[in-house]
């Protein structure tokens, strides 16, 4: 029988991933890809809570977190390109001034 | 009860081995093609959670809109390699980067443990009719209701969040910072 803890280890696994990602990853792109995996494991979560409950409103709060990711990965991007045209690199030690 | 569980390792197993892949990976192209393997998986797993909007919106959203998003970056900067794990000559050194990866192998160990340590009760079934109102569950019309009645100033102020997101990418992507 498949029960809550089940889901909620999963989406602890997966956080865990996308946090190894963040910190080993000399990507800005990849360190974005990561953020996004840990942002779908809180979404398993939320789902997983909402159908333990049996309420729906765990499916509101994925739709939220998917709206925010929408945004965030939008505004990083723009970030990444902007970063990509002055430096010519996408590696984040490189990024070590605010202001140039 | 034996397909479900089959169904949950299978799905779980795709989603967590892909995301390793997303995490391992040289070649940012092929980490986003990863992660969208890690996220059918996951719409997978909505659907036996009984979430089937849920589903939807993780195939059409994330793995058709933001993840093209991604591509399209990978491919406009040419970005098929990256640096060595830790670059020579970062300020900082390899050390914290390392001792960082530690500490989230910990916050896993920690979450798990508590998880099994985790009073009884919260193991329940999650599925199989154990709760009466799973109809109203699955149903987008049930949805739609919540979004626009309980949830309906959080859903505008979402919209004002997706202009500022837009008007900032458009400033932030223009020629002269």
């Amino acid at each position: 029988m498949v029960t809550l803890d089940h889901y909620v280890m999963l989406s602890a696994l997966l956080f865990a991933t996308g946090t190894i990602g963040v910190f080993l990853r000399r990507s800005v792109i990849t360190m974005l890809l990561s953020i996004e995996v840990m942002l779908n494991a809180v979404n398993l979560a939320f789902v997983a809570f909402g159908r333990s409950i049996g309420s729906a409103d765990g499916q509101v709060m994925m739709f939220f977190v998917v709206t925010v990711a929408a945004a965030e990965a939008a505004v990083g991007l723009a970030l990444v390109i902007a970063l990509f045209r002055h430096r010519e690199t996408l590696n984040p030690d490189m990024f070590t001034s605010l202001k140039w | 009860m034996g397909t479900e569980l089959l169904l949950f390792y299978l799905f779980g197993a795709v989603a967590l081995g892909a995301s390793l892949l997303v995490v391992l990976g040289r070649n940012p192209m092929h980490s986003v093609l990863m992660l969208i393997v890690s996220f059918a998986a996951l719409a997978g797993l909505y659907i036996t959670l009984d979430s089937p909007f849920a589903a939807v919106i993780q195939i059409i959203i994330y793995a058709g809109a933001i993840m093209v998003l991604f591509l399209f970056v990978v491919m406009l900067l040419n970005a098929h390699k990256e640096d060595a794990l830790v670059a020579a000559g970062a300020p900082m050194g390899a050390k914290p980067l390392y001792a960082g990866a530690g500490l989230a192998v910990v916050l896993a160990a920690e979450l798990v443990w508590a998880l099994v340590r985790a009073p009884q009760g919260s193991g329940g079934p999650m599925s199989g009719g154990a709760s009466p109102d799973a109809a109203a569950l699955e149903s987008v019309r049930g949805l739609g209701q919540l979004l626009f009645t309980d949830y309906g100033f959080a859903f505008e102020v979402t919209s004002i969040l997706i202009i500022v997101a837009m008007v900032g990418a458009v400033v932030l992507a223009k020629r002269e910072l």
